[in-house]
């Protein structure tokens, strides 16, 4: 049964109000909370350590898995997740994670997700974190993703952190095979003393493969925010890494995009830019009736979402 | 009305008054062409009126209403509104979004037909990202139709033919013509275009900051010695008219 914090926490890192439809996987405390799995995706407990196993059909369409943990109780939490996504299958996984610490104890969850993404196959991919509680015990969430994509397949990563999260080093890595497409869009705010570092690695390693990776940030109060983007183009293929700040308080972001081309078919470009919000922008929205502190919130909820 | 009584507007660091003593009474259903040479203080009188920039001293009236001291955002509630020369670009911020914003009426049809008004198709318009992607153009569009967007006493206009085609350019002479008729909106257009001041009841020119005429269009635009006063426009040379 799910209590009125877990249903917070859910609609929180995947949308739900109740038990989902089709696939889902809760893990709730270090448990299995609920399972459901469909004709076309099996969900199977891992027996060498904890986790599960997220096998999709070949030609599986129009299906999505929840595999959302969320965290009530006082823990370390570990889980290493697979997902197995048959060739042409276009599905939807719906990840996340949401801590609620109430105790002065800290809190944390580790999650190790690995894919494979099999030739011609779509993945949406979107990954909530979450932190809620009254305590003062830290929230921390430390994501790996490993993603290989096939030759002609696509993935689309959308990584999420709003509110809440104390701490959080998330490490993500992805590899691409021929005719492969990446598209990441990572949203981050802190704020208080929330320190977040985000690895993001990206091997083009098949011909025509290609990807963009767009990191938005924005850094409140005394929080810290590091960001390294790389990406290597061995082969003939196409990349953008864009990573766009916004400064304030007396937050710290640092930036440091990396491109390296192995190939002369490489075409790679990186972007980065760490700024305060212009008082254009701010101008221009209290021109239209808002007031200073609205027009910032329209600001930054645009610019995060 | 918008009235405003010996209005003047200081540099930042107080060293020169951009608008110094501006005395002015802008009636309703009424379009003002603000003209002038570069520099004169046209946008800073705009600014000032839209509370952007501070005055130094003078006051301005709405209505009767003293509102002088009143922040962008009350003056923005009470019926007045500024379209920039340089809009600014927001990244996360959605053409939807900033219509919303400003629209009374936020129907998906009214936001369309605004777009119509200033010559952007809406279906390719109005779900795009206000970001580097538009055209200084389109951005300018995007702006004025902003400003349509609101039920206004005032309506400021910086420069709105800057960078806007001249088929889009036809398009926002019709639309002024249009907002004239159809509201009690005080217009007023910062601009340097003929086709724009013949829109005007009256020209009002600027320049070192001070009033140096208010007059019809047909004056300025009829008579070929207005501007040949040799390489000077100081309130004086005006004056010697």
């Amino acid at each position: 049964m799910l209590d009125s914090i877990d249903k917070k926490l859910l609609k929180e890192v995947a949308d739900l109000h109740e038990i989902p439809q089709g696939a889902y996987n809760i893990r709730k405390n270090g448990e299995k909370l609920s399972r459901n799995t469909t004709a076309n995706i099996d969900i199977v407990t891992k027996e060498d350590k904890p986790g599960i196993d997220i096998i999709v059909k070949p030609g599986t369409k129009n299906e999505s898995v929840h595999i959302p943990v969320i965290l009530s109780a006082t823990m370390d939490d570990l889980v290493y997740n697979t997902f197995e996504i048959g060739e042409d299958a276009d599905v939807i996984i719906v990840a996340g994670c949401g801590i609620h610490n109430n105790t002065g104890e800290d809190s944390g969850h580790d999650g190790v997700h690995e894919f494979f993404i099999r030739r011609g196959a779509k993945v949406k991919y979107i990954e909530k974190h979450f932190g809620d509680g009254d305590g003062s015990g830290k929230r921390t969430l430390n994501p790996t993703t490993i993603m290989n994509i096939e030759e002609g397949a696509t993935a689309e990563l959308e990584l999420v952190q709003i509110k809440g999260v104390d701490n959080t080093k998330r490490d993500t890595v992805v590899r691409l095979e021929k005719d492969a497409k990446l598209i990441v869009s990572e949203r981050l705010l802190t704020y208080f003393d929330q320190t977040a570092e985000s690895i993001i690695t990206v091997e083009l390693l098949g011909s025509n493969s290609s990807a963009q990776v767009i990191s938005r940030s924005v850094a409140q109060n005394d929080s810290k925010q590091i960001f390294h983007l790389n990406m290597r183009g061995h082969t003939e293929c196409r990349g953008h890494i864009q990573c766009d700040s916004i400064i304030m308080h007396n937050a710290e972001v640092s930036a440091i995009p990396e491109i390296t081309a192995l190939s002369e078919g490489a075409e790679l470009v990186h972007e980065a830019a760490i700024g305060r919000i212009a008082s254009e922008q701010l101008t221009k929205l209290m021109c239209l009736g808002l007031n200073e502190q609205e027009a910032e919130e329209t600001i930054l909820q645009g610019f995060l979402a | 009305m918008l009235e405003l009584k010996n209005v003047s507007v200081s540099a930042k660091d107080n060293s020169v008054e951009i608008v110094n003593n501006v005395n002015l009474s802008l009636e309703k259903k009424k379009i003002y062409v603000i003209t002038g040479p570069n520099g004169g203080g046209k946008t800073s009188l705009a600014k000032a009126i839209m509370g952007i920039y501070p005055v130094s001293g003078g006051e301005i009236y709405l209505n009767g209403e003293d509102i002088t001291g009143k922040s962008i955002s009350e003056r923005a509630l009470l019926g007045i509104g500024y379209a920039f020369q340089s809009p600014p670009r927001f990244k996360g911020l959605f053409v939807r979004d900033l219509l919303s914003i400003a629209a009374d009426d936020k129907n998906e049809s009214k936001l369309f037909s605004l777009l119509a008004d200033v010559g952007l198709c809406a279906q390719d318009y109005i779900d795009r990202e206000l970001n580097a992607s538009f055209s200084g153009g389109e951005l300018k569009r995007v702006e004025i139709a902003s400003i349509l967007a609101r039920t206004l006493k005032v309506a400021l206009f910086d420069e709105p033919e800057a960078g806007i085609d001249l088929w889009s350019f036809q398009k926002l002479t019709e639309t002024f013509k249009k907002l004239n008729e159809t509201s009690d909106t005080t217009i007023v257009i910062i601009s340097h275009q003929e086709r724009i001041l013949r829109l005007a009841d009256n020209v009002i020119l600027i320049c070192n900051g001070k009033i140096a005429d208010i007059t019809e269009p047909d004056k300025i635009l009829g008579d070929i010695d207005y501007f040949t006063e040799p390489g000077c426009y100081c309130p004086n040379c005006f004056a010697r008219k």
